[in-house]
């Protein structure tokens, strides 16, 4: 039980991870800002100001 | 005691894996007659990749990499919460095969299913495990311990300036042929079928909606949108077939090849401009989102249905006479598969956002290593989907009418008498099952694949009745994440042109100044928007010379990451093992450079690009011949262009590892030193 308990912690953080919600929630954090829509819009503005391209292969 | 005896029960458990995968690649390889099973293939390809991973993954980590646990990585010593983070190896690894696999590993092995099941199946299975997964897994730790630097950095520093700037420009190349090729496999996957086209097409609102709501209904809620926004996509598939049978509604999404190119290049070219949160993101949460769940069901679903293959293990076109594409087996089954066996491409995600993500080089092997097998396991299930359809069927999908002939009857005739029995009414017959009004002359791979998946899952999952639900999701599931590879892509290259242009003029390079924003989008989808419309207008249906050019360009990308790592390793003072990447390095010489060679000299038409200008020009003399020729001389070109390059990389390399062994040049590789890593104290 506990393994599959971990299993799908582990799961669901990697979702949150490929899905951008754990940099979200790192964002809110390191500008200690709650969730907004003003502070979505400051978290996009902050990954296209960088210039690492997000490269997906073909 | 206890230990002795774990020590022989793993011994005996992994000679047992050994001898398994011995026997069902010894089957794949000999058995002849009658069709195969997949689980063959299932069970050779898990044996390999379980042996390649236990054991030549183990070599390479302590022989020549010499994996440090105590030595810090970046994420832990740059950790700033927004590039740099500490991450669970599992959440790393997601992430890492989420980027790797696109529709490479789906397209390329469906095309070399020509050849039969066996060269593709042989090729995907050895070219994982002793190329890609190698160089994958060398260019992540050799980024790790220079600070997540890129490959193009790590060319400039290990191997000269001309290294780096090589590989700059063949990034560039590639992507632009790369979105090309990709373009055109959307394009003949989407022509002339109502039902696809009208689900593509309610993509850009549902992603639209997702980016509002994102924004502003439930900030940052991405999981959440992305299962409202699969729904709403069953819904247009669902809904699909109404409109393919509505007399009004059908001949709106009813598109030919021309008018869905322009389409797409004006939607790639609004997709660079506009904000990202609002079409790009959504659309790529939405495609991952599919993708990931797509490649799992596929995964349960050829492990449990096990379908029959009808594909022989070899057929008449190896001698390089088919009908998909033109060339041999060698060179061209190793340029045609990229994505699967090795794809230069994985470099630049191994040195781009991974290694910053890495905990411990402990976890390099799993994540590089073990990433690329999970993507050659999706090549595998390509290659099943697309050789459990009867040979004549496949060949019907894929041929161009170039070759087979511009009416059913003459298809059917053709590839009957090439000994593949089809018959029209066959076809018909398949072509109504799944929705679609004809599936002749759909080259690409994307189409043939969807047939595949929705063979094998309508004989458990619904029956029949449901056959061309499954389709249309195949063709969803491919067309969506190739759009969003579209998009992403390019402003992946607008930033890359703009970073070089900005040298020459500063304004140039600012990525938020809009002249240089709507400047370098327009010149980026020029670019591939003119390979993409060369394509639609080939009468031998594009595929033929823009994959081997993609293809070609990839490879020769892997040779540049490879190049890389060999100067490395002989660096570092393991120039023993040097053939660990030396090996793949000289194989994908001889297989780039010898199909360059026949793409740009060989005599017949079909394969040599000058020598099908030749022909088109003692020709009748029309506007459209006149195209043709610049553009089959344009190809040309550019593949001498890339192995050019390529050659000054190799030229390059090759002077830095004489002069290393000679004891003439410094051997100093140019690693972050070392710092003790905390985690390890904590952990202590």
């Amino acid at each position: 039980m506990n393994f599959l308990a971990e299993a799908m912690r582990l799961v669901a953080a990697t979702l949150r991870e490929i899905f951008d919600e754990s940099a979200y929630a790192r964002f809110l954090k390191r500008s200690h800002m709650t969730s907004s829509p003003a502070a979505y819009a400051a978290f996009w503005r902050e990954r296209e100001s960088s210039r690492a391209p997000r490269i997906k292969c073909c | 005691m206890l230990d002795g005896m774990q020590k022989t029960f793993s011994m005996l458990v992994w000679v047992a894996v050994a001898v398994f995968g011995a026997v069902a690649t010894a089957v794949i390889a000999i058995h002849r007659e009658e069709p195969i099973n997949a689980l063959w293939l299932i069970v050779a390809a898990t044996c390999c990749y379980a042996l390649g991973y236990r054991f030549y993954s183990k070599f390479i980590a302590a022989k020549i990499l010499a994996v440090d646990a105590m030595r810090a990585t970046p994420a832990e010593r740059l950790e700033n919460g927004r590039d740099f983070l500490v991450t669970n190896k599992w959440v790393v690894f997601g992430h890492h095969f989420a980027a790797i696999a696109g529709p490479g590993p789906l397209v390329g092995p469906v095309l070399a299913a020509q050849f039969g099941y066996l060269p593709g199946t042989l090729w995907v299975l050895a070219g994982a495990v002793f190329a890609g997964c190698v160089q994958d897994f060398v260019i992540l730790l050799f980024s790790v311990r220079r600070d997540g630097k890129s490959l193009t950095e790590m060319a400039k520093e290990e191997t000269g300036s001309v290294g780096g700037t090589v590989a700059y420009g063949a990034v560039i190349a590639i992507l632009i042929i790369l979105l090309a090729v990709i373009a055109l496999v959307v394009v003949n996957a989407l022509k002339d079928s109502p039902w696809g086209t009208f689900t593509i097409a309610m993509t850009i609102p549902i992603a639209l909606l997702m980016g509002v709501y994102l924004r502003r209904i439930r900030p940052g809620k991405v999981l959440e949108v992305s299962v409202l926004g699969f729904v709403l996509v069953l819904l247009a598939i669902w809904g699909g077939q109404w409109v393919s049978q509505d007399a009004t509604i059908a001949p709106l999404f009813t598109w030919r090849a021309s008018t869905l190119a322009i389409s797409i290049i004006v939607y790639a070219f609004a997709a660079s401009v506009v904000p990202v949160w609002l079409l790009l993101a959504p659309r790529d949460y939405l495609s991952t989102f599919v993708k990931l769940g797509t490649i799992g069901l596929l995964g349960i679903g050829m492990v449990a249905l096990h379908p029959t293959l009808h594909m022989p293990a070899l057929t008449r076109f190896v001698d390089g006479t088919g009908p998909v594409f033109a060339g041999k087996i060698f060179p061209f089954a190793f340029i045609t598969i990229a994505c699967g066996a090795i794809s230069g491409f994985h470099s630049l995600i191994s040195s781009g956002t991974t290694p910053k993500l890495i905990a411990r080089e402990t976890e390099t092997p799993m994540v590089g290593y073990g990433a690329m097998m999970a993507e050659s396991a999706v090549a595998v299930m390509a290659i099943i989907a697309a050789c459990v359809l009867q040979p004549g069927v496949y060949f019907a999908i894929n041929s161009p009418a170039g070759i087979v002939g511009q009416t059913a009857a003459a298809a059917t005739q053709t590839i009957s008498s090439w000994g593949f029995p089809v018959t029209a009414a066959d076809m018909q017959s398949l072509a109504h099952a799944v929705g679609e009004q004809t599936l002749f002359n759909r080259t690409g791979g994307a189409p043939a694949f969807a047939v595949g998946m929705a063979h094998i899952f309508s004989q458990s999952l619904g029956g029949s009745t449901v056959m061309a639900l499954w389709y249309h999701f195949a063709v969803m599931f491919e067309a969506l994440f190739i759009l969003t590879i579209l998009d992403a892509g390019t402003r992946v290259a607008r930033f890359m042109i703009q970073d070089a242009l900005g040298h020459i003029y500063k304004p140039l390079g600012r990525t938020s100044w809009y002249p240089s924003i709507l400047f370098t989008s327009a010149l980026v989808v020029a670019a591939w928007g003119f390979f993409l419309w060369q394509g639609v207008k080939d009468p031998l249906g594009g595929i033929n010379s823009l994959w081997p050019l993609f293809g070609i360009a990839n490879q020769l990308l892997a040779i540049v990451a490879l190049c890389v790592a060999t100067t490395i390793i002989i660096k570092m003072h393991r120039t023993r093992y040097a053939a660990v990447t030396l090996v793949p390095l000289v194989w994908l010489v001889a297989v780039t450079f010898t199909a360059s060679w026949h793409k740009i000299f060989d005599p017949n038409p079909r394969v040599g690009f000058l020598a099908q200008a030749s022909a088109l020009a003692a020709g009748s003399a029309t506007n459209a011949t006149a195209r043709l020729i610049f553009n089959n001389r344009l190809d040309a070109a550019v593949t001498s262009m890339l192995v050019v390059m390529v050659t000054l990389v190799l030229v390059e390399s090759a002077r830095q590892w004489i002069g290393v062994l000679r004891g003439v040049r410094d051997a100093q590789v140019k690693e972050t030193p070392f710092v003790m890593t905390r985690l390890a104290e904590e952990r202590s």
